[in-house]
């Protein structure tokens, strides 16, 4: 088997555009959480969200490209083109070079609900526009990143709700492990737009702490009252250990490790079950004890069940070692379908440089978190192997363990 | 609406929706070739028509024109007799 690293990464999200501004928002616990107005407008219960400003792309694209883009596209292709610069890979590279793309998203509200606003108002399908087609698919991402980087590898969406991310990691691992592909962009993009948001704040998920934004996503507090939504999204560059070798690429960290489970069970309730299993199973895929994991990236995500599901699977595997853990959720929100790969990327910039994200926000841990080592405020800490947690509706739960070499 | 206004409509519309450079809009250009314009460019012509113009282009009559000054022709006539 092969074996597969990380060469190149980039993030656009609510507490940075790029990765430099990611890592100080990361290292100073800086929270990304604000208040849209127009979510109240619509119907919202709460207009919550994390921040997360819209890229000019008209000197970067031609008309075509950005008229096919939707608002998680651009967001994906800001983190794409930084984490390919990172990696050092250029269009030359990319024409001569087999190169694929496997990225995390899960919805395309706004061109599909516009796209009916027109048909209802004009009754004319003709008069969509031709862009509309290419951005309400759920592969919208990797059909514009794949013709817009001109990759020539494998091509498709990963959509496993707010796992999506993860999985496309982990999927993208297992097609290099196995000599399939020497190279593939991953990651994950989550649209912010009012339409985008709606129904998942009818479940009265969402925090609704207005008076205090900054303070309301609070991963494993007693005082939580519901998750806040963010977007934007996150890259990563796979590629094969040999071959990033020999074209000299500085190495962030091997994908040492996926583990992937279903709970089989309720759509919307997490499992203590299932997720331990994810990160059993992604322990054993890197041949790793327990106790050598240095830092677990909580999924965790300022919902009651979610975060006591997980504090029970992270309490029964890695409970004797009290691994220090956070949430990096309390800064950035929810990043839903984007938020697997995002925090990988968040947790490679903490290997990068030594430290360990604060879990915001946390003044008093739940019945079920006591038992667990969380980090509520930055810690500089030598990290060689982390874990990343993701679970998603459905019950699909992810885990990757990232190795530094 | 007369002919110049048709014009100056129709060229800022290709310059502003569909980005065709400013210089390359002489009557004699064809708009394939010369002009860039594709398929799929087209179909967002057609919503740009019917914002400006208030009507639809029929596919099978925007199939015969082939050049600029042609397309200003069509606007035209279409307007003429609406």
């Amino acid at each position: 088997m092969k074996r597969v690293v990380i060469t190149g990464i980039g993030i656009y999200s609510c507490i940075g555009v790029s990765k430099e501004e990611v890592r100080d928002g990361l290292y100073q616990g800086r929270s990304g959480i604000g208040i849209d107005p127009s979510r109240t407008e619509y119907g919202y219960r709460s207009p919550l969200t994390g921040i997360v400003p819209r890229p000019d792309l008209k000197e970067s694209l031609t008309r075509r490209q950005r008229i096919c883009l939707p608002e998680e596209g651009e967001y994906a292709f800001m983190a794409t083109q930084e984490a390919l610069e990172d990696a050092c890979i250029d269009t030359d590279y990319l024409d001569r070079n087999e190169a694929g793309i496997l990225f995390g998203n899960d919805s395309s509200s706004k061109a599909v609900i516009e796209s009916h606003e027109i048909c209802v108002a004009k009754k004319d399908t003709t008069l969509l526009g031709s862009g509309a087609i290419f951005q309400s698919m759920n592969s919208t991402v990797t059909m514009n990143l794949s013709t817009i980087f001109r990759l020539r590898g494998i091509n498709m969406t990963i959509s496993a709700a707010c796992a999506s991310g993860s999985h496309s990691i982990g999927l993208g691992a297992l097609l290099i492990r196995m000599g399939l592909q020497e190279m593939i962009v991953c990651g994950g993009a989550q649209e912010t737009n009012v339409l985008s948001m709606a129904s998942f704040d009818g479940l009265n998920a969402f925090s609704t702490r207005t008076d205090q934004p900054q303070k309301a996503s609070r991963p494993f507090d007693k005082g939580r009252d519901g998750l806040v939504p963010s977007g934007g999204a996150a890259t990563v560059i796979l590629e094969e250990y040999e071959h990033a070798v020999k074209r000299g690429a500085r190495i962030y960290a091997e994908v040492a490790g996926y583990g992937f489970s279903s709970n089989g069970m309720h759509i919307s309730q997490p499992s203590e079950e299932g997720s331990a299993k994810a990160m059993a199973l992604a322990l054993a895929d890197a041949s790793l004890k327990p106790s050598d994991i240095d830092y677990i990236n909580a999924h965790a995500t300022s919902t009651v069940l979610g975060d006591s599901y997980e504090a029970l699977a992270i309490d029964r595997i890695f409970g004797k070692e009290k691994t220090p853990i956070s949430s990096t959720k309390g800064m950035t929100g929810h990043e839903c379908w984007m938020a697997g790969a995002s925090e990988v990327v968040y947790t490679l910039l903490m290997m990068r440089d030594s430290f360990i994200a604060p879990n915001l926000n946390l003044e008093e841990p739940d019945e079920n978190s006591k038992k667990l080592n969380i980090i509520a405020k930055t810690l500089d800490r030598k990290l060689d192997i982390c874990l990343s947690n993701s679970f998603g509706f459905g019950g699909t739960n992810s885990a990757l363990i990232l190795k530094k070499i | 609406m007369n002919r110049k206004e048709i014009i100056d409509i129709i060229n800022k519309f290709l310059v502003e929706d569909i980005e065709v450079e400013p210089d390359a809009l002489k009557e004699e250009a064809f708009l394939k070739e010369d002009l860039g314009i594709d398929s799929l460019d087209f179909v967002d012509i057609v919503v740009v028509v019917e914002q400006n113009f208030g009507f639809k282009i029929k596919p099978e009559e925007m199939s015969k024109v082939k050049t600029l000054s042609q397309f200003y022709d069509y606007i035209e006539r279409k307007l003429n007799a609406s």
